[in-house]
């Protein structure tokens, strides 16, 4: 992917292009909101970072103005305010996805990669399939290797967010955002309890595990003998 | 500025000022009513009495003439009753009356006052004077007639209605000048005091307060509400005192252990997979740092109610329901077992996100203190922890309940206090900063929580004002 950071702080913008570099994305780099903006205006990226307070123009100025002139390019805002309200003001200035600073790196690449497959057709598909796990958003039923799989509500909904990221590493707090609506941090392993919950529904019968952890990082859904899921 | 100048510039001063104004107004209103009233009547009385008589006495000249006319007239002037008369030959000649002279007027019937002078009735001393309003007439052959009255009685009356008038004017004035005055001292007085507390408050004694005079008046009233908000800023002020020693304490304890940590690794060569085991290890201690800060920043911001404009109108039964279902399954692992009981329908203005917190908070602490309970099925155990929501009058109750070790009646209010950690759950994890979370919500919510004994266990009491 082609990744535009605007961030002003030299050092934290160096350690995130070194490490969106080594994930393979390019990866340039404005210091100031005039320069990103100009730069988002003239040339093509797939993702925008944004930080929120930058010299010269405001995060949320340069993405409002992205938005007024139609450019849909996914945004994601980093910011040191990290209330609610502050957050819905990021997401209404037209941000796809609001991170609060300090922030994990596997947070940031996980938020990122989320954001970037937002840009394929998918919002609208109402079955998703990972090897032999199907899920079936009309009839709410999800089957595996032909057999149905119960599940409660909120399970259900665990894993159709974990399907439609399949292949992306998902973290504890996207799931508590997406999944709960809950925008704070609960400081107990209560999502790993979730997630082992649905693992035992989803793989302990079968032989092989498509719902896996990624250690320090969160959860992903995959198919690794499917190396195109 | 003096003090007559400053007494002269209270508000009660010139609300007085305002008021006397009003107060002369109605005052000369009313005496100036009754003084045309009287005097128009008596000036009325005094024209009818005089046509009357020059009715009378036409009549007399008509059928008796000349002399019958000159005897009424002399008869008329003996009787002293306020009559004024004079009949003249041609020349000016009196014929009869009890006036001297006729003053000086030309037109007949006109009516004249003048000021008149009576000769001496037969041999008694002196002549009389006074002030007549008459008519006079030229009867044939240039003889003439006058008749009228006296009216000094009547311009006397009017003169004394008229002092009366000044008089009650300026005793009006003076005595609202004057009590106007005392009573903007006794206020400035009281305000002065005020304003002297408060300078002493700003001069940094803040155990100062404001003397209240018992009178349970507006002013006492002012008084009282100024006391109650310095009490406020003392405790908050004590408060942020301790907060301020508390993380101290609790942020320096960590941050040597990360320090100590890393000289220590730093001193002693080790191999890679000892550093990279250091590291990880200092990455937790500083996220747990962070978290710590940022529940901090959360409580500050709750407490001071910035967020209270954002909240709307929400589901609490939901979001107690929300809450329960996202710690079930931990209860669950654990074996404990979730009683739980939600009304339908709990409304209250509130933020769904710091309800979800405080409620979040309170179970997990439910569950981390509450002992498994064995049920009769092996793989359910009986409940431990007890939730409920219901509605009571216009208030809403949210229960949280244990069967831990409680806490003690006199530790009670202490754990509100942000890193306040009983000894008995240091061991625990945890950052002492939850419950004053909770206090923090409920607070902003108009609400409050208190904690009881649950025998055995604790029972955390939300209490929130409902919405319809």
């Amino acid at each position: 992917m082609r990744i535009l950071l605007i961030e002003d702080d030299r050092e934290a913008a160096g350690y995130i292009a070194r490490g969106l570099g080594e994930a393979g994305h390019v990866v340039e780099v404005a210091g100031d909101g005039e320069t990103g903006l100009e730069l988002a205006q003239s040339e093509q990226f797939d993702a925008l970072i944004v930080d929120r307070m930058l010299p010269r123009r405001d995060g949320l100025d340069v993405v409002a103005t992205l938005r007024g002139v139609g450019d849909t390019t996914p945004v994601l805002i980093l910011s040191a305010l990290g209330d609610v309200d502050e957050r819905v003001r990021g997401l209404r200035a037209g941000g796809d996805d609001y991170l609060t600073k300090p922030y994990a790196f596997t947070e940031l690449m996980a938020r990122l990669d989320a954001l970037a497959r937002r840009l394929h057709p998918g919002q609208a598909r109402t079955r998703f399939r990972v090897g032999d796990l199907e899920i079936d958003l009309l009839s709410r039923s999800v089957r595996r290797a032909g057999r149905s799989v119960p599940l409660q509500p909120r399970e259900f909904r665990l894993l159709e967010y974990l399907m439609r990221h399949a292949g992306q590493v998902v973290t504890r707090t996207m799931l508590l955002e997406n999944v709960w609506d809950y925008h704070f941090d609960p400081q107990t392993n209560v999502i790993d309890v979730h997630v082992s919950r649905l693992r035992a529904k989803i793989d302990r019968d079968f032989d092989r595990a498509l719902l896996h952890t990624v250690r320090g990082a969160g959860y992903m859904i995959r198919d690794e003998a499917d190396p195109a899921s | 500025m003096t003090r007559l100048t400053r007494l002269l510039r209270t508000s009660t001063f010139r609300l007085s000022v305002v008021y006397l104004g009003l107060f002369v107004l109605s005052v000369v209103t009313v005496l100036a009513y009754i003084y045309l009233n009287t005097s128009v009547l008596l000036a009325r009385q005094t024209n009818e009495t005089i046509d009357a008589e020059i009715t009378g006495l036409a009549e007399q000249y008509r059928s008796g003439g000349l002399q019958s006319l000159v005897r009424i007239v002399a008869e008329r002037s003996r009787s002293r009753d306020g009559g004024v008369y004079l009949l003249s030959a041609p020349g000016g000649a009196p014929l009869a009356g009890n006036i001297s002279a006729m003053p000086p007027s030309d037109d007949d019937f006109d009516w004249i006052e003048f000021a008149y002078r009576s000769p001496p009735a037969g041999d008694a001393g002196e002549p009389e004077t006074g002030t007549a309003l008459a008519r006079h007439f030229r009867l044939a052959g240039d003889f003439r007639l006058l008749v009228g009255r006296d009216i000094g009685a009547q311009r006397n009356f009017e003169a004394l209605i008229r002092s009366t008038f000044i008089w009650a004017l300026g005793l009006t004035l003076l005595l609202g000048l004057v009590g106007g005055l005392m009573m903007s001292r006794g206020f400035l007085a009281r305000i002065e005091n005020m304003t002297r507390t408060s300078q002493t408050i700003i001069a940094g004694d803040l155990s100062r307060r404001v003397p209240i005079a018992g009178s349970d008046d507006e002013i006492d009233r002012l008084a009282g509400s100024l006391n109650d908000m310095l009490d406020e800023i003392e405790r908050l002020m004590a408060v942020a005192r301790q907060v301020t020693d508390n993380i101290a304490h609790d942020l320096r304890t960590p941050l040597s252990r990360i320090r100590a940590r890393i000289e220590d690794v730093l001193r002693s060569r080790q191999d890679e997979e000892t550093y990279r085991a250091v590291l990880r290890s200092t990455l937790d201690d500083a996220d747990r740092l962070l978290a710590t800060f940022n529940a901090l920043l959360s409580i500050a911001r709750i407490e001071s109610g910035v967020d209270r404009d954002a909240l709307a109108t929400i589901d609490v039964s939901a979001a107690l329901a929300d809450a329960v279902e996202l710690y079930q399954p931990l209860a669950e692992d654990a074996g404990i077992g979730l009683a739980v009981e939600i009304s339908d329908g709990l409304k209250a203005r509130g933020d769904r996100q710091l309800i979800g917190q405080a409620l979040a908070n309170l179970i997990d602490n439910a569950i981390k203190y509450s002992t498994p309970v064995a049920g009769r099925d092996a793989r359910q155990p009986a409940p431990a922890v007890a939730v409920s929501g219901r509605r009571v009058g216009s208030r809403l109750e949210i229960i949280v309940a244990d069967n831990g070790p409680g806490i003690a009646a006199a530790d009670r209010g202490r754990v509100f206090t942000r890193f306040v950690r009983l000894e008995e759950s240091r061991s625990a994890p945890g950052s002492g900063l939850g419950l004053s979370l909770v206090a923090a919500v409920a607070k902003l919510h108009g609400g409050s929580v208190r904690l009881d004994d649950n025998r055995p266990g604790l029972r955390a009491i939300i209490d929130l004002p409902a919405a319809d």
